[in-house]
């Protein structure tokens, strides 16, 4: 009974060493999976890159550039897009292009400061507002409702006449009216994940309520959160985009894609120079279509129900 | 179906009252007191203090803001700071018709517009077409309104000709129907614009789901054409959640008419709110903010209203 057991199958040479073990891979964790599907999608991939490349260039303005962006020199004043001024000049003399750069410098420092204050608000009146429930949760969010039912626009502008616009004011001005998107945002996530099993057993062993929060269910909820954020930046810009041309955000001279177009509307520029609002539109078109795709391609990576 | 009209009206009150004191707070967090914007700062003190007294600014706040409340509820404004003498409520009532007209025709535009698209775009998902209508849809969400709006006037008014520049209606000329229609088409356009995309994508997503429902499968099954299928069985269903979407969608569209109505020189009550805060006219600048949040409210509350009438599923 003791046989070898080869001798039962005796055409199958015994290996005199053991087995090479399985190859043991590690398993892709998911920030890998949401990784890999983010690059196969192509037009978020194009955004990032473009993300890329306007950011780079806002850092780097002084040296992509041999012009001051507030330096006038009247007598080239509307002189048309050419080899010497590669997008024009503005109707005080100064380069386009290099307020253009520059400009780029104030819309992304303004949409993105304006959406970490709105996340930071809006992830802890979320969590709260989901983690506790109850009347908590019934006051924070008939607040949101309120915020929410407001015509937004229409109370940055009040603010903005009452105390004069410095970029500090608008950008806290804009996280006051974002924050409330997040805010149901996350305490829907938080409302699914505080039921779950990982939070019922932290909270068995102990754990102190914040530290849950911050540390058990905060990590979980991340992925919508970063997809709010990147589409936000895109409204923010719009939107400080749009203040700025009325003439009510970034206040000349200090250059930005909304305020560089003020000037555009005057009859004269319409009949004689018709490429002057074109590029300062153009970047704020561009950079907000990139950071949507990139939200999009985002969405996608962090659904769990997409197939990649 | 009444007692779900009436709680869901009742719910509006506490956000009216949320409306108000926010911004009743915002006007007050105004540096220096009101005196200082309005008057010659050599003003005499006694002087100073009868018109503070005469306007009951040395009242508690509370009693200045049920004040405020109370007289705003009789349709009582205040005056314009800038216009001494003109009721803001009698400004707001010449200008909101035009503001009404100018959305009521953008809405029908981006319905018009955006509903057929979505639906070409769910009945062929993932082809072509689709991708060309949501690649638009994308750009559309991401142009600002204020520079398509400029560049529009630049190319079809000024070197073209074929628009107005702006205004409602030719100056010193009688009404004429084709005068307004032509200068309501650009304004109308660009301010439909701002909603078009995610209406296209709303009604998209929304028939995808209907389409994919088992009793499309049943009326496909019973040899019924496709466009009676897709038009009288899936969009009925599919355009519900849509009717949700215009009521969340209005305070955007407010801030669009303020914008719109700046660039083409609309006399409506966007054009109001922008010269007022220019000119820092903070009861004109009060009273339209609150009743575009009014405005916004009741809209809100009629979409609800509908999508119950509309979805027998709800429960109230």
């Amino acid at each position: 009974m003791s046989q070898p057991e080869n001798q039962l199958r005796p055409n199958v040479p015994v290996s005199p060493e053991p087995l090479a073990p399985f190859p043991q891979e590690k398993p892709d964790t998911l920030r890998k999976i949401a990784f890999d599907k983010f690059m196969k999608n192509k037009l978020a991939v194009i955004g990032l890159v473009v993300l890329i490349i306007i950011i780079t260039a806002a850092i780097c303005a002084p040296l992509l550039t041999q012009y001051n962006p507030n330096n006038q020199e009247l007598l080239k004043k509307l002189q048309p897009p050419g080899s010497e001024h590669w997008l024009g000049v503005d109707t005080l003399g100064r380069d386009m292009y290099t307020r253009l750069l520059y400009g780029a410098r104030v819309s992304l420092l303004v949409g993105f400061s304006s959406v970490t204050v709105s996340i930071i608000i809006g992830t802890i009146v979320g969590a709260i507002a989901g983690y506790y429930g109850g009347r908590i949760d019934n006051f924070l969010m008939r607040t949101v409702d309120v915020f929410l039912s407001f015509p937004s626009l229409f109370l940055l502008i009040t603010l903005v006449t009452i105390f004069d616009p410095s970029i500090d004011k608008l950008i806290l001005a804009f996280a006051l009216f974002g924050w409330t998107t997040t805010a149901r945002l996350v305490r829907g996530e938080f409302l699914s994940l505080r039921s779950r099993e990982f939070v019922l057993a932290a909270k068995t062993m102990g754990v102190k309520s914040s530290r849950i929060i911050f540390s058990h269910i905060l990590p979980n909820a991340m992925g919508p959160i970063i997809v709010t954020a990147t589409l936000n930046v895109g409204i923010i810009i719009l939107a400080e985009s749009a203040l700025s041309y009325l003439g009510l955000g970034i206040q000349p001279p200090t250059p930005s894609w909304g305020n560089m177009l003020q000037d555009a509307q005057s009859l004269t520029i319409m009949y004689t120079a018709p490429w002057y609002p074109i590029f300062p539109g153009l970047m704020i078109l561009i950079t907000v279509l990139a950071f949507n795709f990139v939200g999009d391609g985002l969405r996608d990576a962090f659904d769990p129900k997409m197939k990649s | 179906m009444l007692s779900y009209i009436i709680r869901r009206s009742l719910m509006a009150i506490p956000l009216l009252f949320g409306i108000t004191i926010i911004s009743f707070g915002i006007i007050h967090l105004a540096p220096g007191d009101p005196t200082a914007l309005l008057m010659d700062p050599n003003i005499k003190p006694e002087d100073k203090v009868a018109f503070m007294e005469k306007y009951g600014l040395n009242d508690p706040m509370h009693i200045q803001y049920l004040k405020w409340v109370g007289n705003m509820l009789q349709g009582d404004f205040g005056q314009s700071l800038i216009r001494t003498g003109t009721d803001v409520s009698y400004l707001i009532v010449e200008r909101l018709p035009n503001t009404l007209f100018l959305m009521l025709v953008s809405t029908l535009l981006a319905v018009l517009i955006s509903i057929p698209f979505g639906i070409i775009s769910a009945r062929k998902p993932y082809t072509l077409t689709d991708y060309s209508v949501t690649f638009t849809s994308f750009i559309g969400l991401a142009t600002p309104n204020f520079w398509l709006g400029l560049v529009l006037i630049m190319f079809l008014s000024v070197q073209l000709g074929w628009f107005p520049t702006g205004g409602i209606a030719t100056l010193n000329e009688p009404f004429s129907l084709w005068d307004r229609i032509h200068h309501l088409v650009l304004p109308a356009f660009v301010l439909a614009t701002a909603d078009m995309a995610g209406l296209t994508r709303y009604t998209r997503t929304s028939m995808l789901d209907v389409l994919k429902q088992d009793y499309i499968r049943t009326a496909r099954a019973k040899g019924f054409k496709e466009r009676r299928v897709v038009y009288k069985h899936g969009l009925r269903n599919g355009l519900i959640p849509v009717i949700t979407i215009f009521g969340l969608m209005l305070p955007s569209f407010f801030a669009g008419t303020v914008i719109v109505e700046k660039i083409f020189n609309w006399p409506g009550i966007g054009l109001l709110f922008v010269d007022a805060a220019f000119q820092r006219d903070y009861p004109v600048i009060m009273a339209v903010t609150v009743i575009a949040a009014v405005l916004t409210v009741i809209g809100n509350l009629i979409a609800d209203i509908l999508y119950a009438v509309f979805d027998p599923r709800i429960e109230y």
